[in-house]
C-alpha cells in the first residue's frame, strides 16, 4: 500500500469522528500556539533589549562618588560629592578612554508660553551627545564655546519638546527655566525607555556649567552627580577600569588600604546581565508553553489507544486480508501524525495571531521568526510521531486471531 | 474438468502432518493450565476440492480454521500450503500468504465499516501493492460478476446480509487465490440467501477450480461439500466423500447462473 492510499485512509479514519479528531487536536493548537506566542514575546523582549543598550551607546563606563558613612549609617553611592569636573578632564586623557561626560542633575520647572513641564535638568558637557549615542531630531547640541561662557542654550528631550511645544517648531524658541531665559539649540531623537524602566526622553540639557552657577547652585563647586567614561574598544574595558580606578585614587589622594570613594560600573556588563536575563525569560516562556504542547501529546496518546481498542476488529480484518505489520503500523502513526500536523498548521496560524492581537493591545514588541515558525512545526511532527508510535505500535502486534475475534 | 484434473495432481493444496494447538491459560490459582484444542491432526486437501469441516462448538473447527488460513499457528507438527512450509514463517511472510493465497469469508461478512462496497473489494489489492484506480477498477470488475455492480458505492450498512456476503466473497476473490476459507458463511444469512450463497461458492469450486473449505455446524450447507470432515474433540473422526453433494446440485441445477462470466 503506498503511502498516498494510507493517508487517504488515514484523512478517512479522522474524518469518521470528527469531534474526536476536532478535540484531539485542540490539544496541539493550544500548545503550538502558546510556544508561537511565548517565544514571540521572549524574542520580542530581547530585541526591545538589544535596541535599548545599542541606543545606550557603546563601552560606557559609570562613574558615581562614593557612599559615605556615620556612626554605622551609610548613605548610599554619590552621599558624598567627591567627584569633579576636573576629574573628569583627567580622566578623558587617559589612553583607554575616549571621551567623558560629568553630569549633575535636577529638576526644574520649565514654561513656555501658557505651557509648563517639570522634568529633569541634565548639565553635562557637549562630549555627552557622542559618549551616550545622542542622535539630534533637530538643531544641534551645544558647544564647547558655550560651555566656556555657560551661555543660556538648551537642548529638549523628544517628549519634553512634545509636551511643551507641541507641533510647533521649537528651535530658536525661548524657554524659562525656573524662571531664567534659555534658547532652544536642539531636539533630541527618541530613544525610549532606560533599561530601568526610566523615560529618557523627558529631559532637558544645557551646559554644566551654566546648571552650576544659575540653575541648580552648587555647595561644593566643581562637584557632580556622575560621568559616563568611555572607553576606546570593548576588548580594552578592563584595563580602563584599572586605569581610571588608579587616576582617581591617586587624584583623591586615597592612602594604601583605604576603600575607593568613587565606584566605576561597567554599563556594557550591566547590559550583558539584561541581555541574559532576556535569554532565561524567553527560555523559560518556551519551556511552560512545551509543556502544554506535551500535553497535547500525552492526549493524541490517548486517544490513538482507544481508537486501536475501538477498532481491533477493523485491524483484525485488514490482517486477514493482507496488511502486513508495517501497513497497519503506518496507518496508525500516520494518522496520529496528521492530527499533529495539522493541528500545528492551525495553532502556528493562532499563535501568530495571538501574538499580533498581544502587540496591538499590551503595546509589547512581538517578533515571530522563521526560525521560530520551524521549531514549532518540526516539534508538533515530533510529537505526533513519538506519541502516536506506541499505539500504532500496539496495533501493529496484535495476532489476526485474536483481532478477528474481537467483539 | 479442470477441478477434476486439478484434484488428481500429485501436489496437494494443503497439507497438515500431525499438527497439535494447545493454549496457555492462567488458572484462578495462578497456575498455568494448558488447553490443548487439535491434537495430532493430519489432512491432506488437493487444488480443487470442495471440503467442509464440521463439528460441534469446541470441537476445534474454528481453530482449525485459523491455522488453515494463516491467522493463528500451530504449537506443534507442520503445514505445508501450496508447496511452503508455513509453520517457519514470519508474520509479515504470512501477511504475504493470506493477501495473495488464501480468500476469506466469515460468518458476520466483515467488511470494513463507512467503507464502499467498492473499497472494501479493492482493499486487498491495496495491500498487494497496486494503485488505487487498477485496484477499483478490477474490484468493479468482480462486483460485476457477482451482480452487485449497482451497489458498489453503498457502504455495507445499506446493503442486505446477503448483498454483504456476496461483496465479501468478491474480496475473497480479488487477489484470484487458489483457497478460499469460507466460516460458517450463512450463519447470518436466511435459507433462501443461504442457498444463493452455496450455489455461488458451488459454482467457483466447479468453474474456476478454487478451492473451498467451508467450516459449519449445518448438515444441509455442509451437503454442498463434496468431502466431509468431522472433529470431535480435537480429533478428526470422519473424513470421507460426500454423497448427498449430488443430490443437493441435482436439485439446484436449475439452470440460472449466479456467476456470468
Amino acid at each position: 500500500m503506498n503511502l498516498f492510499t494510507i493517508i487517504g485512509e488515514a484523512l478517512r479514519a479522522l474524518r469518521q469522528n470528527r469531534l474526536r479528531t476536532g478535540l484531539t487536536m485542540l490539544g496541539m493548537i493550544i500548545g503550538v500556539a502558546a510556544v508561537v506566542l511565548m517565544l514571540s514575546i521572549g524574542q520580542g523582549a530581547r530585541t526591545k533589549i538589544n535596541e535599548t543598550i545599542a541606543a545606550m551607546g557603546s563601552n560606557l563606563f559609570l562613574v558615581v562618588p562614593g557612599a559615605t558613612s556615620s556612626g554605622g549609617f551609610s548613605f548610599g553611592s554619590g552621599s558624598v560629592r567627591t567627584l569633579t569636573i576636573n576629574d573628569a578632564y583627567a580622566i578623558a586623557e587617559l589612553s583607554s578612554v575616549s571621551a567623558t561626560a560629568p553630569v549633575t542633575t535636577g529638576t526644574v520647572q520649565l514654561n513656555y508660553a501658557a505651557k509648563n513641564w517639570s522634568t529633569i535638568i541634565t548639565g553635562t558637557t557637549p562630549n555627552y551627545f557622542t559618549v551616550g549615542n545622542w542622535k539630534m531630531d533637530s538643531g544641534a547640541a551645544f558647544t564647547e564655546s558655550d560651555l566656556r561662557s555657560a551661555a543660556r542654550v538648551v537642548v529638549l528631550g523628544s517628549v519634553t519638546a512634545k509636551n511643551l511645544f507641541g507641533d510647533e517648531e521649537p528651535i530658536g524658541k525661548t524657554i524659562r527655566i525656573t524662571n531664567r531665559p534659555f534658547v532652544v539649540v536642539g531636539v533630541l531623537m527618541a530613544k525610549g525607555q532606560s533599561l530601568t524602566g526610566r523615560d529618557q526622553d523627558d529631559t532637558v540639557l544645557i551646559p554644566i556649567t551654566t546648571s552650576e552657577r544659575q540653575i541648580t547652585g552648587n555647595q561644593f563647586p566643581g562637584s557632580i552627580r556622575y560621568m559616563l567614561v568611555q572607553g576606546t574598544s570593548a576588548s580594552d574595558m578592563d584595563i580602563a577600569e584599572i586605569e581610571i580606578t588608579q587616576l582617581l585614587r591617586q587624584r583623591h589622594r586615597i592612602a594604601k588600604g583605604k576603600e575607593n570613594d568613587f565606584t566605576v560600573r561597567n554599563l556594557t556588563a550591566i547590559a550583558d546581565v539584561a541581555t541574559d536575563t532576556a535569554k532565561v525569560m524567553s527560555i523559560v516562556l518556551g519551556a511552560i508553553a512545551s509543556v502544554s504542547l506535551l500535553v497535547g501529546g500525552i492526549g493524541i496518546m490517548n486517544i490513538m489507544l482507544v481508537s486501536v481498542t475501538e477498532r481491533t476488529r477493523e485491524i483484525g480484518i485488514r490482517m486477514a486480508i493482507g496488511a502486513n505489520q508495517r501497513a497497519i503500523l503506518t496507518q496508525f502513526l500516520l494518522e496520529a501524525m496528521m492530527i499533529c500536523i495539522m493541528g500545528g498548521v492551525i495553532g502556528l496560524i493562532v499563535g501568530i495571531g495571538s501574538a499580533w492581537v498581544v502587540s496591538r493591545v499590551a503595546d509589547m514588541l512581538i517578533v515571530i521568526t522563521i526560525g521560530m515558525v520551524g521549531l514549532a512545526s518540526l516539534f508538533s511532527s515530533a510529537v505526533g510521531i513519538f506519541f502516536g508510535f506506541y499505539p500504532a505500535k500496539k496495533a501493529a502486534s496484535l495476532k489476526p486471531v485474536d483481532a478477528l475475534r474481537y467483539e | 474438468m479442470a477441478s477434476m484434473q486439478a484434484a488428481h495432481t500429485a501436489n496437494p493444496l494443503i497439507q497438515i502432518e500431525n499438527l497439535c494447538k494447545s493454549y496457555n491459560l492462567q488458572g484462578a490459582d495462578g497456575k498455568t493450565i494448558t488447553n490443548q484444542v487439535l491434537f495430532s491432526i493430519n489432512l491432506t486437501i488437493n487444488p480443487g476440492e470442495f471440503v467442509a469441516i464440521m463439528g460441534h462448538s469446541g470441537s476445534g473447527k474454528s481453530t482449525l480454521m485459523n491455522i488453515l488460513g494463516c491467522l493463528d499457528t500451530p504449537t506443534s507438527g507442520s503445514y505445508w500450503l501450496a508447496g511452503k512450509n508455513v509453520a517457519a514463517l514470519s508474520g509479515d511472510e504470512l501477511a504475504h500468504i493470506r493477501n495473495q493465497s488464501i480468500g476469506f469469508v466469515f460468518q458476520g461478512f466483515n467488511l470494513l465499516k463507512r467503507m464502499t462496497a467498492l473499497d472494501n473489494v479493492a482493499t486487498p489489492l491495496l495491500y498487494a501493492g497496486i494503485g488505487r484506480a487498477q485496484s477499483r477498477k478490477r474490484a468493479l470488475e468482480l462486483l460485476r460478476r457477482t451482480g452487485l455492480e449497482s451497489f458498489a458505492m453503498h457502504q455495507p450498512n445499506q446493503l442486505s446480509g446477503g448483498q454483504q456476503q456476496r461483496v465479501a466473497i468478491s474480496r475473497a476473490l480479488i487477489n484470484e487465490p487458489p483457497l478460499i476459507l469460507a466460516d460458517e458463511p450463512t450463519g447470518n444469512l436466511d435459507t433462501q440467501t443461504s442457498r444463493e450463497i452455496m450455489l455461488l461458492f458451488e459454482q467457483l469450486n466447479r468453474d474456476q477450480g478454487i478451492t473451498i473449505v467451508l467450516v459449519t455446524h449445518e448438515d444441509d450447507i455442509a451437503a454442498y461439500a463434496k468431502r466431509l470432515i468431522r472433529l470431535k474433540d480435537g480429533h478428526i473422526i470422519v473424513d470421507k466423500c460426500n454423497e448427498a453433494s449430488e443430490t443437493v446440485l441435482n436439485q439446484a441445477a436449475d439452470g440460472n447462473s449466479l456467476i456470468t462470466q
